[in-house]
């Protein structure tokens, strides 16, 4: 596609911009930041891609992958301003996701350690376990809130914190992880997911493309449970002081 | 010589905003007695009662319970031998059994019968089955009672446990601690914002104003020969508001 073709697809922007002054919906700013930001965005790692995929140097690929992680972790960090120390236990958690999921795959030998794999993968991978660490540490800090005097009842009976918080960690981790398994079960239903859309557009065989993209519906899915499971239980002990009592929200 | 069930010294707790919200008290509370802790509202009734099991830290000076300063404590046990109950009683999911039986289950402590806990608390074995968020406020009450009863406390924090319960259940809840008291001679430290309630249960008053322990001692001397003005002034407007 020649950048005067993309250029016509700025269309679609107008068209959004013309209904949302026709509707008074006030979103004009968003919609010409969020168009600008991707263009800028995405055309800059499109370069910074092609250089690493022509590298080939694995330093070039950690750094990547470093950064995609980074990026998701900062952002998801904003859902849990109130817990002290969350990006840490974020970052934990995306690196143990980056490692299984990414891991298995090399190790069984479905994707070879090359650029154009692992980055994208990652991509796919850590963006929506980020999802997920998100809706966990919002859920999470609700959960706490509504709870706050069950669980004070369950400190004052002598309960320890993980006992006093668990039941409320365990619906923070569904909540982390039914969206991914509610769009994992609807896939090919109501929708076609981008990577196997990106696929086909490009020419390649839809059968191979549905194998590629049923590889990743998986590895995201072990993703958003590996996310939230162990932010979970890293984000858990931070809730409390060091004589287990329930910090003040 | 009694032995002290709490021992409080100098102790004072800064709130996360800096405020001072208790300052210097010191006081003891010997075994087997009940103090009523008073005070106008705001006074820091429910902030000194939660220090007494951890639920918050001093900031400044030591409380001992059982002659142990409460922070050498290991936490849990000290909420074991502590017991607390709150002014909404707080009920968990399941039955009355379930809720009776928690904090043993926690603890993985042999369960005891929990039927016989109820009737301690003056409830009828036939609740146990109940979804336990089916009971009246009162009944909620009692059975959360019997749930840190059943853990065995020595010593009782009583907060404002009757204070949402209509005369009736009141009266009801306040007898059945009293008959716990002289069963199992339980010390317990209550507060209540009901002047009539602490002339009726308790040995000794601990007086809270600002945050400061204005005047402490004997039930009987102080509410019949109060020795600060602080004290007489919240004698006689309580009177007027019981006229």
């Amino acid at each position: 596609m020649s950048y005067l073709s993309l250029s016509f697809t700025l269309l679609f922007v107008v068209v959004s911009l013309v209904l949302s002054i026709w509707l008074r919906l006030g979103v004009e700013r968003d919609i010409v930041i969020a168009a600008v930001r991707a263009g800028i965005q995405l055309l800059v790692v499109g370069y910074i891609l092609k250089f690493v995929f022509a590298s080939q140097q694995t330093i070039f690929i950690l750094l990547m992958v470093a950064l995609i992680i980074a990026v998701a972790a900062w952002n998801a960090r904003g859902r849990a301003k109130a817990i002290p120390g969350a990006i840490w236990a974020i970052l934990a958690g995306l690196v143990v996701t980056e490692i299984v999921t990414q891991g298995l795959l090399l190790g069984i030998g479905v994707v070879p350690f090359q650029a154009r794999y692992i980055i994208t993968i990652t991509g796919m991978i850590i963006g929506n376990s980020m999802v997920a660490a998100g809706l966990l540490l919002n859920r999470l800090q609700r959960e706490i809130e509504n709870g706050r005097a069950e669980i004070t009842a369950v400190l004052a009976l002598g309960g320890s914190p993980k006992q006093a918080v668990y039941p409320r960690l365990k619906q923070a981790i569904r909540a982390g992880m039914i969206p991914t398994i509610d769009s994992t079960k609807t896939t090919g239903l109501v929708q076609l997911p981008g990577m196997m859309t990106g696929q086909i557009i490009a020419g390649a065989d839809p059968v191979q493309a549905v194998r590629y993209q049923l590889m990743i519906l998986f590895c995201i899915l072990a993703g958003s449970a590996i996310t939230s499971i162990v932010i979970g239980f890293l984000t858990y002990p931070k809730l409390f002081t060091p004589h287990q009592q329930l910090r003040e929200g | 010589m009694s032995e002290a069930a709490i021992q409080m010294m100098d102790v004072g707790y800064q709130s996360d905003g800096d405020t001072w919200l208790l300052q210097g008290v010191s006081a003891t509370l010997e075994r087997g007695r009940t103090a009523a802790v008073i005070g106008p509202s705001g006074a820091g009734k429910s902030t000194l009662l939660s220090l007494c099991n951890l639920l918050r830290t001093p900031s400044t000076g030591r409380i001992e319970v059982a002659g142990k300063e409460i922070r050498d404590w290991p936490v849990q046990l000290l909420r074991q031998k502590v017991g607390m109950v709150f002014q909404a009683a707080t009920m968990f999911p399941g039955t009355v059994e379930d809720n009776v039986l928690f904090g043993l289950r926690l603890h993985n402590r042999p369960l005891t019968d929990a039927g016989r806990l109820l009737e301690l608390v003056d409830l009828p074995r036939g609740l146990l089955t109940k979804p336990a968020t089916d009971l009246s406020g009162g009944q909620q009450q009692r059975v959360a009672l019997a749930r840190t009863l059943a853990m065995e406390p020595d010593v009782l924090l009583l907060d404002e446990v009757t204070s949402a319960l209509d005369v009736h259940a009141k009266r009801e809840v306040e007898e059945t601690l009293l008959e716990i008291r002289s069963r199992l001679n339980t010390t317990m430290l209550w507060v209540t914002h009901d002047l009539r309630q602490a002339r009726r249960v308790a040995d000794d008053i601990w007086f809270l104003v600002a945050g400061r322990l204005v005047e402490d001692g004997p039930a009987e001397r102080l509410l019949v020969e109060p020795a600060t003005s602080e004290l007489r002034s919240f004698l006689a407007q309580a009177k007027e508001g019981e006229a």
